[in-house]
C-alpha cells in the first residue's frame, strides 16, 4: 500500500516538474528545504527562522503594525523588516541576517509573540550560519568573517558581501567612509572609494558602462608628421551609475492638469504678442504701495492687469465668451471672473476673482491677497476654482518674456505676462531713455476669436497700462 | 562628504577632541540638551537624529522641548479619527506625526516635552516617570502626583498632567512624555475632538482623559520652572553636572542631516500617508432645492488614498458618464480637501456647461470634500 501511495504522488509530480533533473521513483525525500519545483535561480540556501526578540520590560506579546518588506525580497543585515507596537512603544524590527524573505508568519494588525518566529530567511547555504538565539544588541552572529573590526575603538560595519568587495580591490574598510545606517559601509562607499583612487581604472563592471565613441581616423592630415606622436589619450573610466527609472501614477494637481490640457487641445489657439511701457504704472504703484499697506493690502501689479483687463473686455465681449460643445452656441458671460494663474507646492492652481467690473483696483488687490494666502495653505474652495472666464498668467514673477500659455477651457482667451525689464528707448523726442518694458502673450480661440479682435483688445490693454491716468475715464 | 566627515567626527569625538567633539561628549553618563526652537518637526527631528546617530553606550541623554501650537499622532494612528482636521487647518495648528507609538496629545508653549535617550538594553520608562514626580516633588512637596501602570502621571489621582511614548530601536530607544504647565486646554478639547463620522479602522485609538495644568494647581509654577527641576534630578540622579546645553535644530553641522530629516516629517506620505488602511461609511444630507437627498458613501482608503470609492445618488441624478468620471478620478487620489477640490473643479469645467448640472456637481463635491 505504501509503495503504491508512492508511486501514484511520483507520476503526478513527474507531470507537473518541469525542473526536475534526476527523477529517481525510489527516492522520493521530502525535505522542507529542498524543493523541486523551483521557480527562481537561486541556489538553494538554509532557512532560518528568525524569532522576535525579548522587547523588554517583561513584555510578551506585540502587535504588528506595517511591514517594510515582503516575500521574496532580499535584505541585508540591519535592514528594517517591520515596526510593531507594545503598549505607547513603537518598536523597529531589523534583520539579523542577509538572504532573501521567504515567509512573513503574520499579517498587519495580527498578535506577535517574543520568542516565536517572524519571517523566515533564506540565507545562502555557504554562510553556515548558527540559528542560535542572541540578544538583538551587536554582533549577533558567530561567524568565521566578523562583523565588525575594532579600529581605533570605532566599529566598522559592513556586510560579508561588502566585505568581500573591500578584500578583492585590495582596500581597508577602516579608510573607507560608511553612508548606510549607523555607518554602515555599503557597496556604494567601496565603489566611489575606488573611483576616488588616482589613475585607478576599475575593472569593467557587468553594468552598461558609458563608452566615449570611437574617433575615425580621418583623410584629411591632420599636424605635420615629424611630430606625429600623438599624445596618449587617457582611457575614461566607467562610471558606475546606480540610478533607476522611477514610475509614479498620474495624481492629483497633475491629473487635473492633463485633463484640462487635453480638452484645451481641441481648441485652435493663435497667438499673439506685444511689448508694453510700464514706466508710469511703476511710478503710480510706489506711490500707492504705502497706502495700500495702511489698509494692511500688500499691492503687486496684477491688480492693475486684471482691472485693465475687465476694462477691455467691455469693449471685447467676445473675448469673455464659451463656446458650447458642438459649436452651435456661443455664450457671452455677463461676469468678468477673471482667474489668475498660481504656483503652489503640490502644482498650478487657477482660481479666480469674481466679477471684477464692479471691482475697484483696490477691491482686487484685497480679493488675490485672501486667494494667495489660502492657495498657499492649500484650502481654496470650490467656489474660487470655478466659473472663470478669462485668465491671466503672470508667468514673469519667475521670469521669462514671451510665452504661449494654454487656454483653459470653457474659456477663449488667455495672456501670460513675462517679466518687467529696464530696457532702452526712444521717446517722442527720439531721446533714449530708461523705459520698464514687460512683454504679453495672448491665446485665443480661432474658432470665435479673429486676430483682429485680439489685437484691438491688446491695443486697448496696453493703452490703459501705458496710460494709467485714462482707466480713470471708464472707471465705473 | 564634507558631511560625511563630519559625521565621523563627531563619532569619533572621545578620541579626537574637535569643538564639535566637546558638545558631544559630557563629562560623566549623562547630557542634558534643550532645544532653542519651538517647530515641532524640528524637534522631532532632533529626536531622530539622536535615535540614529549617538552611540548612547557611554552616555545617556535628556532632551527638554517645547512646542508652538500643534497636534502630534502615534505612530500608528489616524489623523482624521483623532482630531478635527478642518479647525487645525482655520486655526493654522501644525498636525505631526512622530516614530513612537501611542496616543495623540495637543502642545503648546505651556506643554512641557521630555525625551530620555538610553541604549535599547537600559530601556526603562517607570524610571524615567519617577524621576519626573521625584523632581515635582521636590520643587512642590504637597503636590500629589504619582505615576499609573499606564505610564501616566496623575494630578490629585484624577487628572492627566503627562502622556507618554516610546521607540526602539536595533541598538538605542527613547522614551517621551508630555508634561502640562499652563496649556490652554480649550484649544485641547476642541482641536483633539474628531467630527468624522463613519470611520472604521485598526488604528491605535486614544483614549481620552481629563487633564489638568500645573499651573491651576499651583499658580507659582512654569515651563521654565518646571524644566530646570526636572534637569535638576537628572544630573543628580546621572552624576553629572546640572548644566543645560542648548541645541538649535536647524545647526546642520552639528546635526548633519537634520534638514532632510525635518522635510521628511512634514511630507504628507508620512503625515497622513502613513494612516493604516481605513473606511469610510457615511450619509450626507444634502439639501437639494425643496428635498432633502439621504446620499450613501463608502470609501476605502490605504496610504492615504482613496482605493475604493462608490457614492449611491437617485437615479439620472448626475448623468452615468460625469458619475463615472467623478468615481474614476476619486479613486487613487489623495483623501485630501485640496486635492480633491482642484479636480472636481477641473472635471466640471470640461463637462457640458449646465447650470443645473453644475450646482448640482458643486454640491455634491462640497459633501464629499467636507469628509476629509
Amino acid at each position: 500500500v505504501c509503495i503504491h501511495r508512492v508511486r501514484s504522488c511520483s507520476s503526478i509530480r513527474f507531470i507537473k516538474s518541469k525542473y526536475v533533473c534526476v527523477f529517481d521513483k525510489s527516492a522520493l525525500k521530502f525535505s522542507h528545504q529542498q524543493r523541486l519545483f523551483r521557480t527562481s535561480p537561486v541556489s538553494c540556501g538554509q532557512i532560518v527562522q528568525f524569532k522576535l526578540s525579548d522587547i523588554g520590560e517583561g513584555i510578551t506579546e506585540v502587535t504588528v503594525k506595517e511591514w517594510y518588506i515582503k516575500e521574496g525580497d532580499s535584505v541585508s543585515q540591519f535592514d528594517s523588516i517591520c515596526e510593531v507596537q507594545s503598549d505607547k512603544a513603537s518598536v523597529t524590527i531589523t534583520s539579523r541576517y542577509d538572504g532573501i524573505i521567504r515567509k512573513l508568519h503574520y499579517s498587519i494588525d495580527d498578535i506577535a509573540f517574543v520568542g516565536k518566529p517572524l519571517v523566515d530567511i533564506e540565507i545562502d547555504a555557504s554562510k553556515g550560519v548558527s540559528p542560535e538565539e542572541d540578544v538583538v544588541e551587536t554582533p549577533p552572529m558567530s561567524h568565521e568573517e566578523h562583523t565588525h573590526q575594532e579600529i581605533k575603538g570605532h566599529k566598522t560595519l559592513a556586510t560579508p558581501a561588502v566585505r568581500r568587495l573591500a578584500m578583492e580591490n585590495n582596500i581597508k574598510l577602516s579608510e573607507v567612509v560608511g553612508t548606510g545606517k549607523d555607518n554602515r559601509i555599503l557597496k556604494e562607499d567601496i565603489l566611489n572609494y575606488l573611483a576616488k583612487q588616482t589613475g585607478a581604472i576599475l575593472p569593467p563592471s557587468p553594468k552598461a558602462e558609458i563608452v566615449p565613441p570611437v574617433r575615425k581616423t580621418e583623410a584629411v592630415p591632420t599636424a605635420p608628421k615629424d611630430k606625429a606622436r600623438r599624445i596618449p589619450v587617457p582611457v575614461s573610466r566607467p562610471i558606475a551609475f546606480s540610478g533607476k527609472d522611477r514610475t509614479e501614477p498620474v495624481t492629483g494637481f497633475q491629473k487635473a492638469m492633463v485633463k484640462t490640457m487635453s480638452a484645451a487641445l481641441k481648441i485652435p489657439h493663435f497667438g499673439y504678442s506685444d511689448e508694453i511701457d510700464l514706466t508710469q504704472l511703476v511710478q503710480l504703484r510706489e506711490e500707492l504701495k504705502p497706502l495700500a499697506e495702511i489698509r494692511g493690502v500688500k499691492l503687486s501689479f496684477m491688480p492693475f492687469f486684471i482691472k485693465a483687463a475687465s476694462l477691455g473686455l467691455l469693449q471685447y465681449p467676445i473675448l469673455n465668451a464659451s463656446l458650447d460643445e458642438n459649436c452651435q452656441n456661443v455664450t457671452y458671460k455677463a461676469s468678468h471672473n477673471i482667474g489668475v494663474a498660481m504656483d503652489t507646492e503640490q502644482g498650478l492652481i487657477v482660481p479666480n476673482v469674481k466679477n471684477v467690473q464692479v471691482c475697484s483696483v483696490f477691491d482686487i488687490a484685497v480679493e488675490l491677497n485672501r486667494l494667495q494666502s489660502l492657495g498657499s495653505a492649500g484650502q481654496l474652495g470650490t467656489s474660487d476654482l470655478t466659473g472663470g472666464t478669462f485668465t491671466l498668467s503672470n508667468i514673469g514673477t519667475i521670469g521669462g518674456t514671451y510665452a504661449k500659455p494654454v487656454i483653459l477651457p470653457p474659456e477663449v482667451a488667455i495672456g501670460a505676462l513675462g517679466k518687467i525689464q529696464v530696457l532702452p528707448r526712444f521717446n517722442g523726442k527720439g531721446e533714449v531713455f530708461k523705459a520698464q518694458i514687460m512683454n504679453v502673450s495672448w491665446s485665443a480661440d480661432h474658432r470665435i476669436i479673429d486676430g483682429a479682435t485680439m489685437a484691438r483688445f491688446s491695443n486697448l490693454w496696453k493703452s490703459y497700462l501705458e496710460n494709467p491716468a485714462s482707466m480713470l475715464l471708464d472707471l465705473k | 562628504m564634507v558631511l560625511q566627515s563630519l559625521k565621523n567626527c563627531l563619532w569619533l569625538s572621545c578620541v579626537l577632541r574637535t569643538p564639535k567633539a566637546c558638545f558631544w561628549s559630557a563629562a560623566g553618563g549623562g547630557l542634558i540638551i534643550q532645544s532653542v526652537s519651538n517647530d515641532v518637526y524640528q524637534n522631532l527631528a532632533v529626536e531622530d537624529w539622536i535615535h540614529d546617530h549617538m552611540d548612547l553606550e557611554k552616555q545617556q541623554i535628556l532632551f527638554l522641548w517645547r512646542n508652538s501650537p500643534a497636534v502630534v499622532i502615534g505612530r500608528h494612528q489616524n489623523p482624521w479619527q483623532e482630531c478635527n482636521l478642518r479647525l487645525l487647518r482655520q486655526k493654522n495648528i501644525k498636525l505631526a506625526r512622530r516614530r513612537s507609538g501611542g496616543g495623540t496629545v495637543y502642545h503648546d508653549l505651556g506643554n512641557v516635552n521630555l525625551t530620555f535617550f538610553t541604549t535599547r538594553k537600559k530601556y526603562e520608562r517607570m524610571g524615567n516617570l519617577k524621576l519626573v514626580v521625584k523632581a515635582l516633588k521636590a520643587l512642590r512637596p504637597q503636590l500629589d502626583v504619582h505615576v499609573t501602570d499606564r505610564y501616566d502621571i496623575l494630578l490629585n489621582g484624577q487628572y492627566k498632567i503627562s502622556g507618554t511614548a516610546a521607540k526602539l530601536g536595533r541598538t538605542s530607544a527613547y522614551h517621551h512624555c508630555t508634561l502640562l504647565c499652563n496649556a490652554d486646554k480649550f484649544v485641547l478639547s476642541s482641536v483633539l475632538k474628531s467630527p468624522y463620522k463613519g470611520l472604521k479602522s485598526n488604528a491605535t485609538p486614544s483614549v481620552p482623559a481629563s487633564v489638568k495644568n500645573l499651573f491651576e494647581e499651583d499658580a507659582s509654577l512654569t515651563s521654565e520652572i518646571l524644566l530646570d527641576a526636572i534637569a535638576k534630578e537628572y544630573a543628580v540622579q546621572h552624576q553629572i553636572d546640572h548644566h543645560i546645553t542648548l541645541i538649535n535644530p536647524a545647526d546642520e553641522t552639528l546635526l548633519p542631516g537634520i534638514s532632510n530629516k525635518t522635510k521628511e516629517l512634514q511630507t504628507w506620505e508620512w503625515v497622513y500617508g502613513k494612516t493604516p488602511k481605513f473606511s469610510v461609511s457615511t450619509c450626507l444630507n444634502m439639501a437639494y432645492k425643496d428635498s432633502v437627498l439621504d446620499v450613501k458613501v463608502d470609501m476605502d482608503v490605504k496610504h492615504g488614498r482613496i482605493e475604493a470609492c462608490n457614492i449611491d445618488l437617485p437615479e439620472q441624478w448626475l448623468p452615468a458618464e460625469l458619475y463615472s468620471e467623478l468615481v474614476k478620478n476619486l479613486t487613487g487620489s489623495k483623501f485630501c480637501p485640496n486635492e480633491i477640490t482642484v479636480l472636481v473643479t477641473t472635471l466640471l469645467k470640461v463637462c457640458p456647461q449646465d447650470d443645473e448640472l453644475h450646482s448640482r456637481w458643486s454640491l455634491l463635491c462640497e459633501n464629499m470634500i467636507r469628509l476629509m
